[in-house]
């Protein structure tokens, strides 16, 4: 009898890895879990960018010369399609961020208070990151 | 208490790794929230969009230190984050350690950038 549970041990331990790279465009996430990878990816995205944020900012201030070209350079579709990605990135971080402050004193840690909270966080990153897009291309 | 940290006896495990880090994202986390919020008031009560009153904002001592432990802070948050990625992604050690000291260097090659620009203004 041992070794029959020897082999069954063997033959049909279920195996359990990650997904592979391939299959994450059919995997759906739950809106937390999409919360959670949006909070990474924006976090590298401003790490990424962090030379082109200091280089505004260098601009922006140095003297009025550069100011003026700092005006210049933003007033382009592409630079400022940038600058409403890093918007977004930000607002989403910030938002996910209090998310993650909150739940650390364990306020809404079971399952649907989770996924209410990140319903709001994207929500309100969304709607911010879209004012702060009307701003950009000059609706108001 | 018993000095742990040395000779054979040295603790090599326990549940307080990571807790520093962990700790410091948070920390940094709130002073950058904060400084959002001021920047925010600053630009939304100000009427002088223009580099007299962009750069004027930015000429006071206090706005400037202000301004550059919120760098420090968010260099920090962004090596504990960045660090977080290369030790979830990259399994070659080599390559780890590698991207890991890059970033390290890149984030101290900023501070030195930013307090460049904030102390030229």
């Amino acid at each position: 009898m041992s070794e029959a549970v020897k082999e069954v041990a063997k033959s049909d331990r279920p195996q359990f890895r990650n997904i592979h790279v391939t299959q994450l465009a059919n995997y759906r996430l739950p809106l937390a879990g999409l919360v959670s990878i949006l909070h990474r990816i924006s976090g590298l995205f401003m790490f990424l960018l962090l030379p082109f944020i200091l280089f505004l900012l260098d601009r922006s201030l140095t003297s009025e010369s550069t100011f003026e070209y700092f005006r210049i350079l933003t007033s382009g579709w592409f630079i400022k399609l940038v600058i409403l990605a890093l918007s977004w990135s930000y607002l989403h971080h910030f938002c996910a961020g209090v998310r993650h402050l909150v739940m650390d004193m364990h306020i809404g840690l079971d399952k649907d208070a989770a996924r209410q909270s990140s319903v709001v966080v994207l929500a309100v990153s969304l709607v911010l990151a879209v004012l702060v897009a009307l701003k950009l291309f000059g609706a108001f | 208490m018993a000095n742990n940290n040395i000779g054979p006896k040295r603790l090599v495990v326990g549940a307080h790794y990571g807790l520093k880090d962990w700790l410091a994202q948070r920390i940094t986390a709130i002073v950058m929230a904060v400084y959002t919020i001021v920047l925010l008031l600053a630009f939304l009560t100000g009427s002088n969009f223009s580099y007299d009153g962009w750069a004027g904002l930015f000429a006071q001592q206090w706005f400037k230190m202000m301004t550059f432990v919120v760098f420090v802070a968010l260099f920090y948050h962004a090596w504990v984050g960045v660090r977080d990625i290369w030790m979830d992604y990259v399994k070659s050690v080599s390559v780890r350690l590698a991207l890991q000291v890059a970033t390290i260097l890149w984030l101290i090659a900023c501070a030195g950038w930013a307090v460049q620009i904030l102390w030229r203004v």
